[in-house]
């Protein structure tokens, strides 16, 4: 098993090598010019710059505090409506044709309209994270609410649990493994949504504006510096504070099971 | 209790023609709230008409633009691209995939890569690939295809690998060659998950696609048609663009997949209903 583990592990180590080699070979070879498909060794170059004089951080800094502002809006707002959905029926008849005329409207298709109604900047990329991650968040609520078990709701009112007891040590730590899976959603849909705004609604920072901006003065290194930058943040979200989120809450408490290996 | 008599099926079959109407009334209820909300903020003319128009105006719009043709040719060429971004995606993804699934070697060398990828938005890359391919279809398709290629991939490997070792046991038991294991037992036992990375594939395209319009100056499209409109300050074309998207966005979804389910891993017996 454990030699199995090393020839995966040495076969997937060669798979990125050889990739990487062959870019830098058809980068090198002058085939293109490198203003378009710089070499490696210039994209590293050119991150480690950008990074020393601080303009990495900032636009990184813009993009994450756009992302947060929205998501944080929408997942309140999600929560907040999808619990009332779930639990009220009147409120459930009234968003759910609502949502599900506006969610496969892709979130990007507002941003000429909302330039429009709000002007070019922050507003516009924050509302556009904001329509794209309510809808996952809102609809995961609403099914972890209704997917409750009623004998623990029963079980709960006869043991004399209050309305807000109920509420609290049921019903949101029995929704929670739906919640969870809302937030992951929203945030992918945000990452997503605020580097296509920024791209579209450019401002003067954030990263999806740097790699728009770069393709005027064809600065492939920049743009390519500028993607890693965007994979990491969003790799890591994924992984740490998610995956974090998941372990302290829904594998604690039992309501799901870590995946073996 | 009106529950009662609809949990027990009691309720005379009239009854059945009330509920049909009754869930068309509730469904259209909360659209007419919203839209009388917006006829009389737009008819009030707290915002100038040109940014915030009646809905009167924005039908009428719909209709001039779908009269002179030009919106269907805006939404034939954004369909188009989508299916053809679509169908590169199907077919190099779901080969892959199982490629994947099958040999152990190909998941080693392929594995990272994808991994590596797939946390990237494939927006991203939209300016990349313009300046690569320039401006105009090319970029677009092939943006579109690589955006949805990675959940395709993804479920294909996780579906091929979960097809059951006994199935594949009795069926090579039974005398069954490489090519008959693949077509009769693999490929069936892994069509949900191939299913649901076509799906999320799909719907990650179609995400993307009206942006990557933008971005790309193509010469038609929907997501050219919002753009362009900002620009003479057209908020009316905007909204009529953005209704074609919802149809389009809630076709895709409920009839071409569930339709393609229905017909295939659920007539199969591989999922319910």
């Amino acid at each position: 098993m454990n030699a199995e583990r090393i020839r995966s592990w040495r076969r997937g180590a060669t798979g990125i090598v050889v990739v990487a080699a062959l870019y830098e070979i058809v980068a090198r070879s002058g085939a293109f010019a490198p203003a378009l498909m710089p070499s490696l060794t210039d994209v590293a170059q050119t991150f480690v710059g950008m990074l020393a004089d601080g303009s990495m951080l900032g636009h990184a800094a813009a993009t994450l505090y756009r992302v947060l502002f929205g998501f944080s809006f929408a997942v309140l707002t999600g929560l907040i409506v999808g619990v009332l959905m779930g639990r009220f029926r009147p409120v459930e008849q009234f968003v759910l044709p609502l949502a599900s005329a506006l969610m496969p409207i892709p979130s990007l298709a507002w941003v000429p309209v909302f330039i429009l109604w709000f002007g070019l900047g922050n507003t516009v990329t924050v509302l556009i994270v904001f329509y794209a991650a309510l809808f996952p968040m809102l609809l995961n609520t609403w099914s972890g609410v209704r997917a409750v078990n009623p004998i623990w709701l029963r079980a709960a009112g006869a043991m004399g649990a209050t309305e807000r007891k109920l509420f609290w040590k049921v019903i949101v730590p029995g929704a929670s493994p739906f919640i969870i899976a809302g937030l992951r959603q929203s945030f992918l849909r945000a990452w997503i949504a605020v580097i296509g705004a920024e791209m579209l609604a450019a401002s003067d920072w954030g990263l999806g504006w740097v790699i728009f901006d770069a393709k005027q003065f064809l600065n492939a290194d920049v743009m390519l510096a500028s993607i890693v930058v965007i994979g990491l943040i969003g790799f890591f979200t994924e992984r740490l504070v998610f995956g974090s989120l998941e372990r302290a809450t829904i594998y604690r408490w039992g309501m799901a099971r870590m995946a073996k290996g | 209790m009106a529950n009662v008599a609809q949990t027990y099926d009691i309720a005379p079959q009239p009854a059945a023609a009330r509920g049909v109407l009754q869930l068309v009334l509730r469904n259209a209820l909360p659209f007419v709230v919203v839209g009388a909300i917006w006829e009389a903020v737009a008819h009030l003319g707290l915002f100038p008409a040109q940014f915030f128009p009646t809905l009167e105006a924005i039908g009428a719009t719909f209709v001039r633009l779908t009269a002179s043709g030009v919106l269907p040719h805006h939404a034939l060429d954004t369909v188009l691209r989508l299916l053809a971004g679509f169908a590169l995606a199907a077919a190099f993804g779901v080969a892959v995939g199982v490629l994947m699934g099958r040999f152990r070697a190909a998941e080693d060398y392929l594995l990272p890569l994808v991994a590596i990828g797939a946390p990237i938005p494939g927006l991203a890359y939209a300016p990349l690939f313009l300046l690569w391919f320039g401006p105009g279809n090319v970029p677009s398709v092939l943006l579109v295809a690589f955006v949805s290629a990675f959940p395709i991939v993804y479920n294909s490997w996780t579906g091929v690998k979960a097809v059951k070792e006994i199935w594949l046991r009795s069926a090579q038991a039974m005398g069954a060659d490489d090519r008959r294991l693949f077509r009769h037992v693999i490929l069936p036992g892994a069509l949900p998950y191939i299913m649901t990375g076509l799906r999320l594939g799909l719907a990650q395209a179609w995400r993307i696609l009206v942006a990557v319009e933008m971005l790309a100056s193509v010469p038609w499209g929907l997501g050219w048609l919002i753009f362009g409109a900002q620009e003479f300050l057209n908020t009316d074309v905007m909204l009529a663009g953005i209704a074609v998207i919802a149809a389009i966005g809630l076709a895709l979804e409920k009839l071409v997949f569930a339709k393609l389910e229905t017909y295939t891993v659920v007539r199969w017996g591989m999922v319910t209903t």
